[in-house]
């Protein structure tokens, strides 16, 4: 784990030892945590780095390479004993009273602790209560190294210097890791590109904080970084995910307003608008995806929903707050049929609630929003791939049911960094359902009907602009050619028809898409976890962890939402010994939406609405709460997080 | 093919009360397409919720019948994806600097290559006649319980300072004024403001046809009506921002402007206040970024194979990634 004020370097430094780790052949996991603040308030990242794949992050770490004071302060207690500390000596004065970034709360309990063992309030404090618990302590005098690099390349301005300061904790770190240097360097030129000057001044400081810390271990640190042989994988964040999927999906117009945790997204997409093709034909070809940045949200959906209307994939990218604006847009894309895509990043709410924290708390709402009843996508990803190639399949599903679809994910996917499989362009083949092709005559003679009844609800369907296919929209209930109508027997079939898509979708979309299912290595799972979206990454860890136990542990991750895989999830649970729900939600969203289809209850339930996202080790801790007294109906909460 | 008046009729039952202005919007503006050299394939009218908007039913076009307010950016959603679309807005003032007037100002700033007419009568119609924004304070129009609260937007005022680089206004029952304005606004190269005063004769009993007419001003030479709007392309008044015109000139030429919107009541200036093509619009601007964005528009690209894979390169994509350096070599 490392941490420090926002704006110091944490992520670049997170994502710096991630990509040696990754460089080296490693799974890696990264988690991010920030206050909704530009500069200064703490912030912190952990990475996970395993031989064997990973998808979570856990409780307490092995190894916390601080900085500043106030990470010491915070984190200290996280380290497991035999775990180490690398610090800068000068901090040990510090009063913890003085570090005015830490909240009244956090500082009175973390003062009680001190005190009830005889520790002064100080980071000398600190320091001598991770010592009695069996952590090793690494002072490493980060200022005297970059004085002496500031010396080694004539560099008279210490401050232009100071910077270096993430990297020296990253080298101390593999110092004590056994990590080769060599795949730090690596990593260095990878994220510092073209500076020579940044390059050259990060290597030599990171030697000596090396050598430093090499010095510092009369025993070998307990915990041990080796590189393996590897295929080859990426590193990257949801956010990127997404973008990637998009750009890949078709996607050529993304409309946003500026959002946490979604508008990193939209920026990634805006820098990447020029992309090549590789289609054969033309080599070099470039496809571009034009990102326009709209006035608010209302805007952001209807200009998406004007842009889909001439054929094009677009795509609308925002959190909740941004949502609540956009549902009549939804509304109207509703009615018209029209396939825009919206990507939901879900945070902590209501209102503002926790811009930059984490929550499940969004998906009754994604799935009701809007005045009036029509059909509509939604799909929630679970880990990075999904968010990719989910991307991808949101586009084939509004396309061909010609509905809104949402892709809803969350605050702890959008910021988690993880390294995964590479990633293919050709997984998910393009689908663009009935969409008419220029050759094509219009159906009948001469008069088009955008809104044509059919068995499957669906009907051809024109774009803006296209010679002989005149057509009209409108948000009120229309007739087949798109005039207002408001003929009682014209609202049942409109009615009907666009309630049929869903069902169409519901029949042709396969299972594998819906929802997946992990089975137990045992015959009879002792139990059935129930869950969606991010949590399946530490579910995923936590399996492993108990089914080693003897546990038989089983996983329905549900996928898609709207249409609603009501049977097979009857299924699923009807032959459960022993049912869990658990959401990153207060109520037990998902379990509301599971009774309503299935009248099946689950009683048993693992929420966390901290905001911050769960631990392989809370929803081990959790199950094992549970299945300790499985007659009672229990709502397990979990605390985990700074 | 030469467009006919005929061509752009629907057989819709129109439901606009007798002596709308809407209907002398609507004749102006279909003259003005058949005079236009346009593409009827290429054609969208976008309107927004009120009586205009049901324009487009009317309107033998692509049609799109959108939300109250929102007019603006659906049809510039439609006219970034596709460029080679002639887009045309239609709303009400309520819609438009009501509920909408959030993407008024931001149109303004983009400068898209489109047209948006305002029908401008003062009042709410379809919602039986409460003030509109552009009704003028203290008056009290036939629905009104007590006279209006609120001093009114000026829609000329505000969009120039939004960005607008066509400003004009005409009237709804001068039919070859509002044709000519029409013409001109779509000819424009940028984004195009026509605002048309109408009269409502169901809810506004003060800005009447006879009000617009002047018939209380009976001119004692000729004893006929003075109307009030006058046309500013008779009085030698000139709009226009040219490319090599000096700093202090266009300053002296916006002073004008603003001077020229201030006119209301027994004078009204109809005609073009402002026209500047100095200013890039929002496609150039794509097009310095996306070289190819007119060529190969959103809307133009090839998303997929035709064995349906995607034909982007994803390596290629990869490799620019932020995290780049994360992608292995091996």
């Amino acid at each position: 784990m490392t941490g420090g004020p926002q704006g110091s370097g944490v992520d670049s430094s997170a994502n710096i030892f991630a990509g040696a780790c990754a460089i080296g052949g490693l799974w890696t996991f990264g988690l991010r945590e920030y206050y909704s603040s530009i500069k200064g308030p703490h912030s912190y990242f952990e990475v996970r780095v395993n031989s064997e794949r990973i998808r979570s992050h856990v409780n307490n770490v092995n190894l916390l390479a601080t900085f500043d004071a106030e990470t010491l302060i915070r984190h200290a207690d996280e380290v497991n004993p035999g775990g180490g500390i690398l610090y800068d000596p000068s901090f040990s004065a510090v009063e913890i009273d003085k570090v005015d970034t830490i909240e009244t709360p956090a500082v009175l309990r973390i003062k009680a602790r001190l005190a009830k063992q005889g520790l002064p309030a100080t980071v000398a404090g600190i320091l001598d209560e991770a010592k009695r618990r069996n952590v090793n302590l690494y002072p490493i005098p980060y200022s005297d190294i970059i004085a002496k690099t500031a010396a080694q390349i004539g560099e008279h301005q210490l401050s232009k210097v100071s910077r270096i300061i993430n990297v020296l904790s990253v080298s101390a770190s593999f110092a004590l890791l056994g990590f080769d240097l060599n795949y730090l360097d690596q990593s260095l030129e990878r994220t510092f590109g073209g500076k020579k000057k940044v390059i050259e001044m990060n290597e030599i400081g990171a030697r000596m904080a090396y050598d430093t810390a090499k010095g510092l271990t009369k025993q070998p640190f307990p915990y041990q970084v080796k590189p393996v042989q590897n295929q080859s994988r990426l590193l990257l964040m949801g956010n990127e995910a997404v973008a990637l999927g998009k750009i890949v999906g078709g996607c050529r117009v993304q409309t946003y307003y500026p959002i946490t945790p979604a508008a990193d997204e939209s920026e990634f997409i805006e820098s990447h608008e020029n992309f090549d093709l590789s289609d054969g034909g033309e080599p070099g070809k470039k496809g571009s995806i034009l990102v326009t940045q709209t006035e608010d949200e209302i805007a952001a959906i209807t200009m998406a929903t004007g842009a889909a209307l001439t054929g094009v994939r677009a795509a609308t990218s925002t959190s909740g707050p941004g949502f609540s604006l956009m549902v009549e847009g939804l509304g109207w894309a509703g009615i018209n049929e029209v396939p825009v895509v919206i990507t939901q990043y879900s945070r902590g709410g209501p209102s503002t609630g926790q811009p930059t924290r984490h929550e499940q708390g969004d998906l009754k709402f994604v799935l009701s929003a809007s005045h009036g009843e029509f059909p509509r996508i939604v799909l929630c990803s679970g880990d990075l791939e999904e968010c990719f190639y989910d991307a991808i399949r949101i586009f084939n599903y509004a396309e061909r049911y010609q509905m809104p679809a949402i892709h809803l994910i969350d605050k702890s996917l959008a910021n988690s960094s993880a390294t995964i499989p590479q990633l293919r362009s050709d997984m998910v083949p393009i689908q663009r359902g009935k969409l008419i092709n220029d050759g094509h005559q219009s159906e009948g003679k001469g008069e088009y009907h955008r809104f044509a009844f059919s068995d499957d609800g669906v009907s051809p369907r024109a774009v803006l602009g296209m010679p002989g296919y005149r057509f009209w929209n409108s948000g009120d209930e229309h007739d087949t050619i798109g005039h207002i109508e408001e003929d009682p027997d014209n609202r049942i079939k409109m009615m009907t028809k666009r309630m049929t898509k869903l069902e169409t979708a519901a029949h042709e979309i396969p299972e594998e898409e819906k929802f997946n299912f992990f089975r137990s290595s045992k015959k009879q799972a002792d139990v059935t976890l129930v869950s969606w979206g991010s949590t399946k990454g530490p579910i995923l860890d936590a399996i492993r962890m108990l089914e080693k136990e003897g546990i038989g542990v089983e996983f329905l991750q549900i996928r898609l939402a709207s249409p609603f895989p009501t049977e097979s999830v009857r299924e699923k649970l009807a032959g459960a010994k022993l049912a869990i729900d658990i959401e990153q939600n207060y109520s037990g969203q998902m379990a509301a939406v599971i009774a309503e289809k299935t009248m099946i209850d689950i009683k048993n339930k693992i929420v966390k609405f901290n905001g911050r996202p769960m631990s392989q080790d809370e929803i081990y801790q959790g199950v094992k709460q549970i299945i300790s007294n499985p007659s009672q109906n229990k709502r397990v909460m979990l605390t985990h997080g700074a | 093919m030469v467009l006919k008046l005929s061509d752009l009729k629907t057989d819709v039952h129109n439901d606009w009360c007798p002596g709308c202005g809407d209907f002398g919007i609507e004749a102006g503006l279909k003259m003005a397409l058949t005079e236009l050299p346009i593409d009827i394939n290429k054609l969208v009218l976008f309107s927004g919720i009120g009586c205009s908007g049901k324009i487009v039913h009317f309107t033998n076009a692509s049609g799109v019948h959108t939300l109250h307010g929102r007019v603006l950016p659906f049809a510039q959603g439609a006219k970034l994806a596709n460029p080679d679309l002639e887009v045309i807005a239609i709303g009400g003032d309520g819609d438009g600097l009501g509920i909408g007037v959030g993407h008024f100002v931001h149109a303004g700033r983009r400068n898209i290559d489109m047209t948006y007419i305002i029908h401008d009568n003062g009042v709410y119609g379809l919602t039986k006649g409460q003030a509109s924004p552009t009704l003028h304070l203290g008056m009290q129009t036939k629905s009104l319980p007590m006279p209006n609260i609120n001093t009114n937007v000026d829609p000329i005022m505000l969009a120039l300072a939004s960005g607008f680089t066509f400003i004009a206004r005409t009237y709804a029952y001068n039919t070859k004024h509002l044709k000519e304005t029409v013409k001109k606004a779509v000819a424009h190269k940028g984004f195009a403001l026509v605002d048309i005063l109408q009269p409502c004769p169901t809810y506004n009993d003060i800005n009447t046809k006879e009000w617009y007419g002047g018939e209380d001003r009976i001119d004692p030479a000729t004893k006929k009506p003075t109307p009030r709007p006058y046309e500013l392309e008779g009085t030698g008044y000139d709009g226009r921002i040219t490319p090599m015109m000096s700093e202090d000139d266009v300053e002296k030429k916006m002073s004008q402007i603003i001077e020229k919107s201030r006119e209301w009541g027994d004078k009204i200036p109809i005609g073009v206040f402002y026209q500047n093509e100095t200013i890039p619009t929002y496609g150039d601007r794509i097009k310095a970024r996306i070289p190819n964005y007119l060529e190969v528009p959103p809307s133009g690209q090839q998303l997929a194979r035709p064995d349906g894979t995607s034909p982007v390169n994803l390596a290629s994509l990869s490799k620019q990634l932020l995290f780049e350096r994360l992608v292995l070599a091996q």
